[in-house]
């Protein structure tokens, strides 16, 4: 039962091995790969074997057009890079000379076999091998069709903070609809939270609202906020999201904003998300004066009227009688063609960092708090202060990377809290002229202006320590330690240990993904990294769209970044998706997998297994389907049949195992029998 | 064809438990059929024939051979050619021949290990520690007995085989088809499928034939039949969370075990097209796990206490890996030493 080949006629291969500069020939002999291919893979159909100095080129494109054309090839194998990257090059190539794409293979011997090989001798025998895989494995490529699906013209955005809002204003300018959903009841995401912005520091409110308001009237954006998705159906061009509209208790129609009912609303409540817990609001709520939509609220579980049946103050004094008590969440049906997931950020509770006393020492800060104490709107307008209310501090220690480049948080850096927390020790030394220490690991500031911002803040008479801190505690064992907060740190320029007292610690907290980015990504039917930040396609030339058709990913729900760069993509990500509404249809790769209904025992193995949900059970026949529109190639579900009645075309059970033997050389009969090991 | 102008029959019976031939027998008046049909000219179980006899027929004067049990020593090796060379149609018969079956578990371990266990257990009474000799001498001169090999093999690993008729044993309804259809052939009414083909099986898995109800499956942790106090009678025991090995096991048998409520355990060996079995079930068994976690997924797991036995039960043999790596080294050393002779 084994994968010889069995095709009674023998197919006509093209053989191309690529120097790609010196990356391949420097460690590989490609001459000598050319000729041994020519010489022994003729007896399994290589009619012409080739090497040149660029394959990807026009002109290295051209000699396999030439051949297919001339000697009638009728399939072709390129040794060269990785399929990621021309794959598609040398397909399109066939294509042009009149040979199905899906009858080329691209095999790897820069990646896997130049690259991380030093000895040329081992380094050519493997790229052989390679080579001999390839060929066997395409002896059983079919010709495929890709699959044409037609694109609706309208997009789903989640998330409103700027990537967001970016994205859904370039497509809505463009002429097409778009529907933006967020959970808050505004957009406007942690941008709308922050006062000044590096490193122009520019006022965040006069660049976002313009923004925001643009999206709450646009004719081409539905905006629906204090919504959420519940449910996703369907593949790229045809997708039905259905959204849960949860009551806000507010007649949109008739509201007009003016406030009133916030005003008097009987019942405070702790604002623990905009105001991060340091100012209050109302029941009856927007977050923030400049909200979008400028409907409010009502806060359900802190509703004296929802909680003890009297008070309906804001129902009385509503001059429009927009309140509505009896609103019930409202569930609609969307139909889109593309998805952008634009979900941002948490920041890590600080609590975590038990040595930096965070919940424990009152004066110690988090960034947003930071944030919404610099805020000329927040709750002390703007006065930075101490946790009383009142009280300036002298000194103020800031701490880079808590919880960012730490083996017990997270390894990774969050990119943005240098310079939040230079921002930081600016508007210190701006409004209240204290004595500023920036306790750093590295000092990142590698965007354009950042490292200027950076300068300007040193020059400022902030003062910086090259250290990670140990602790943050209010025990004092020095003189002039009494009553302040001491900051005990490694100084790693000066090489000694220091205590510095300070009246105020503000932790530049790592940024995280989402508490519910996992959830939210399967929901989508992507996925995310072991850190928990949504995996793009491809880290450098295809950052943000996902492995899943027609879900694209922009700002920080893919990873930590600042301002400019989540605008940046929002704005690509609106790109991509324009280019597919335009397109009018798309065409899905054929690397679809098939049931073999007489195959299948309706065992139902397979059927919650699918990570894009293409797969259907027929009750009445017991036999499993796939979608082939939903189905991305994955190749799950084909290794979990355990009747081998699911097989996936390109990754067939024979082309896999014919590789295999190719790869041993052993249709060649270089070794007699296969020895079992 | 023999003198009387009937078809030449036999079957034989290497590394097995003889379950087969009683199979053949069980199907009852159809055994009539093969007697009117064929001419029985090797049968050691059921006619008294000797080696001899058939080393001395033509090359190919035997219609069809029923070859059941594995290749395990060197009798089975050398019955198994000189009834290739004699036969048209070569069976292999039943799980044994097909995968190697329960004998071919001993794959997993030496030859000395297998003895040990069979001349030196507690149950055995052998204080000279006596063990089987290939060549013993005797006043009377040099005995031979067969000599065992470290790797059980199956009948189409050793010698070319036409068609694998698989189950420990074969169903008789489904042996009594194949009789038919093979008689049915010789008078030109109907046609063999081609070489290299399963019979007497089906074309799906056991689930096709199971009527028990599945819904989509998860599974938290496996647990042994036995452990259970209560089986749902109606519900897909895979579900239960018993590791049923229907979903990987070809069909024909008609899903007898679980229609019973025993879990399969994997007779008719693989599906068509599967290469290795085991690899194929043991795939299915851990796509089902609910559970995310390391821990979690080991805990489910950790109701299947003998993963090998479980999966290879009777495919061991004919998997990917076939052996432990001690018995196939000691095998190549037989084979080396064969060589040089
Ligand atoms: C303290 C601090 C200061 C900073 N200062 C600066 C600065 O000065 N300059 C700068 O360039 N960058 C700064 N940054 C970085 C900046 O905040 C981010 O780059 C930017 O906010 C990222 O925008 P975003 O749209 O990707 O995410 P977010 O701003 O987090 O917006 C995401 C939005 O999606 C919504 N949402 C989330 N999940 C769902 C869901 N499942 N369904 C619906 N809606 C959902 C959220 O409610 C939110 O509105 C700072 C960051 C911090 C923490
Ligand atoms: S609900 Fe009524 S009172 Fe409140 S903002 Fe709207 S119009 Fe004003
Ligand atoms: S290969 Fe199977 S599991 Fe993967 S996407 Fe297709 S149907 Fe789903
Ligand atoms: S796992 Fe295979 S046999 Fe079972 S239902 Fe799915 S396709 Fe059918
Ligand atoms: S009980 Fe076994 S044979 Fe029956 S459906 Fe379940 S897994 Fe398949």
């Amino acid at each position: 039962m084994t994968a010889h080949n069995g095709h009674s006629e023998q197919e006509r291969i093209g053989v191309y091995v690529c120097h790609c500069g010196s990356n391949i020939a420097g460690t590989i002999d490609v001459e000598d790969v050319a000729r041994w291919a020519a010489d022994k893979l003729n007896r399994r159909g290589v009619v012409i074997a080739r090497d040149y100095k660029f394959m990807c080129s026009s002109l290295g494109q051209e000699l396999i057009e030439k051949d297919i054309r001339e000697l009638g090839l009728t399939r072709v194998v390129v040794a060269a890079c990785s399929p990621h990257l021309h794959e598609q090059t040398f397909r399109v190539a066939c294509r042009r000379a009149g040979l199905n794409p899906y009858l080329c293979e691209l095999v790897s011997i820069r990646e896997q076999a130049s690259w991380v090989h030093t000895d040329k001798k081992a380094a050519t025998e493997k790229a052989k091998a390679i080579l001999s895989g390839g060929v066997e494995r395409v002896i059983h490529h079919q010709p495929l069709e890709p699959l044409h699906v037609p694109i609706h013209p309208a997009t789903l955005v989640v998330g409103g903070g700027i990537a967001g809002i970016q994205a859904a204003l370039e497509i809505a300018d463009a002429g097409f609809h778009v529907y933006l959903v967020e959970r808050e009841p505004s957009i406007g995401g942690h941008m709308a939270q922050f006062d000044k912005t590096f490193p122009t520091m520019d006022c965040a409110a006069c660049i976002l609202t313009p923004r925001m308001v643009s999206v709450g009237t646009h004719p081409n954006i539905t905006l629906l906020t204090w919504s959420e998705v519940v449910d996703v159906q369907g593949y790229v061009g045809n997708f039905t999201v259905t959204v849960n509209k949860k009551a806000r208790y507010v007649k949109e129609e008739l509201c007009t904003g003016c406030g009133i009912c916030q005003e008097k609303c009987p019942k405070k409540v702790l604002d623990e998300t905009f105001e991060a817990g340091l100012g209050y609001r109302k029941a009856v709520y927007t977050p923030f004066p400049q909200a979008v939509p400028k409907f409010p609220v009502i806060d359900r579980p802190n509703c004296t009227f929802f909680q003890k049946g009297t008070c309906r103050a804001c129902e009385k004094l509503c001059p429009t009688g927009a309140i509505d008590f009896n609103q019930q969440d409202e569930r609609l049906t969307l139909q889109v063609g593309n998805i952008i997931l634009a979900t941002g950020f948490d920041i890590l509770d600080a609590r975590r960092i038990a040595q930096y006393g965070y919940g424990r020492l009152a004066n110690v800060f988090t960034s947003l708090e930071f944030e919404r104490l610099s805020n000329a709107a927040g709750p002390t307008n703007g006065q930075i202060v101490l946790r009383d209310g009142v009280t300036q501090p002298k000194t103020v220690g800031i701490i880079h990377c808590a919880g960012s480049r730490d083996r017990n948080f997270n390894n990774y850096c969050s990119a943005i809290c240098c310079m939040q927390s230079l921002k930081f020790a600016h508007l210190v030394r701006e409004r209240t002229g204290a004595t500023v220490y920036n306790f750093y690991i590295d000092i990142r500031t590698t965007a354009k202006a950042y490292d200027e911002f950076y300068q300007r803040v040193l020059d400022e008479g902030a003062i910086l320590i090259r250290g990670r801190v140990a602790e943050v505690t209010d025990a004092a064992r020095l003189p002039g330690e009494d009553g302040k907060l001491i900051i005990q740190v490694e100084d790693t320029l000066a090489g000694k240990q220091r205590r510095i007292p300070v009246d105020m610690v503000v932790l530049s907290v790592a940024l995280e993904p989402r508490h519910d980015a996992k959830e939210v990504a399967k929901q989508f039917g992507i996925s995310c990294s072991s850190d928990g930040w949504i995996i793009e396609k491809h880290p450098k030339l295809d950052p943000v769209a996902t492995m899943t058709e027609g879900v694209f990913v922009a700002g920080c729900a893919q990873g930590p970044k600042d301002i400019p760069t989540s605008v940046a993509q929002g704005a690509a990500s609106s790109a991509r998706v324009l280019a597919r509404i335009q397109q009018k249809e798309i065409a899905l790769e054929p690397v679809r997998a098939s049931v073999d209904e007489s195959k299948c025992s309706g065992c139902r193995i397979c059927n919650g297994l699918c990570p894009f949900n293409a797969i259907l059970f027929h009750e009445d026949r017991m036999v499993t389907e796939i979608n082939p529109a939903l189905c991305q190639g994955c190749g799950t579900c084909v290794a979990a049949c355990p009747a081998g009645a699911i097989s996936g075309t390109v990754f067939s059970n024979e082309q896999v195992l014919a590789q295999i033997e190719g790869l041993l050389l052993q249709p060649l009969g270089a070794l007699e029998e296969p020895v079992p090991v | 064809m023999s003198a009387n102008g009937k078809p030449r029959f036999a079957m034989y019976w290497a590394a097995g438990c003889g379950g087969c031939e009683i199979a053949v027998l069980n199907i009852h008046e159809k055994i009539l059929d093969v007697d009117a049909n064929f001419e029985v000219v090797f049968w050691p179980v059921a006619v008294d024939t000797k080696y001899k006899d058939v080393e001395a027929m033509p090359d190919g004067s035997i219609t069809l051979t029923l070859f059941n049990g594995g290749i395990r020593n060197s009798e089975n090796e050398e019955l198994a050619h000189l009834l290739r060379r004699k036969s048209q149609i070569l069976v292999a018969f039943g799980a044994c021949a097909c995968e190697g079956g329960i004998p071919g578990l001993a794959n997993l371990s030496t030859p000395q290990a297998v003895f040990e266990a069979a001349y030196d257990s507690v149950s055995t009474d052998n204080p000279d520690s006596i063990r089987p000799q290939s060549v013993w001498n005797v006043p009377e001169g040099e005995l031979h007995i067969p000599e065992f090999y470290p790797v059980l093999k199956t009948l189409d690993q050793v010698v070319p085989v036409d068609y694998f008729m698989p189950g420990c044993p074969p169903e008789s309804h489904q042996i009594a088809a194949v009789v038919d259809l093979v008689i049915q052939a010789l008078q030109g009414k109907a046609e063999l499928p081609p070489p290299g083909s399963v019979i007497g099986a089906g074309s799906s898995t056991v689930c096709d034939e199971c009527p028990r109800a599945r819904n989509v499956k998860l599974i938290r942790q496996y647990r042994r039949i036995q452990h259970l106090s209560r089986v749902d009678p109606t519900l897909c025991l895979l579900e239960q969370g018993i590791p049923c090995n229907g979903p990987a096991t070809r069909d024909g048998c008609g899903a007898l075990c679980p229609k019973v409520g025993a879990q399969c355990i994997g007779c008719y060996g693989p599906a068509q097209g599967t290469l290795d079995y085991g690899a194929r079930l043991l795939s299915a068994l851990a796509s089902v796990v609910d559970g995310k976690e390391p821990e979690e997924i080991e805990q489910a797991l950790a109701g299947i206490p003998d993963p090998a036995g479980q999966v290879y039960r009777f495919s061991l043999a004919n998997s990917l890996l076939g052996a432990s790596k001690e018995a196939w080294e000691q095998e190549e050393e037989i084979h080396e030493a064969a060589h040089h002779d």
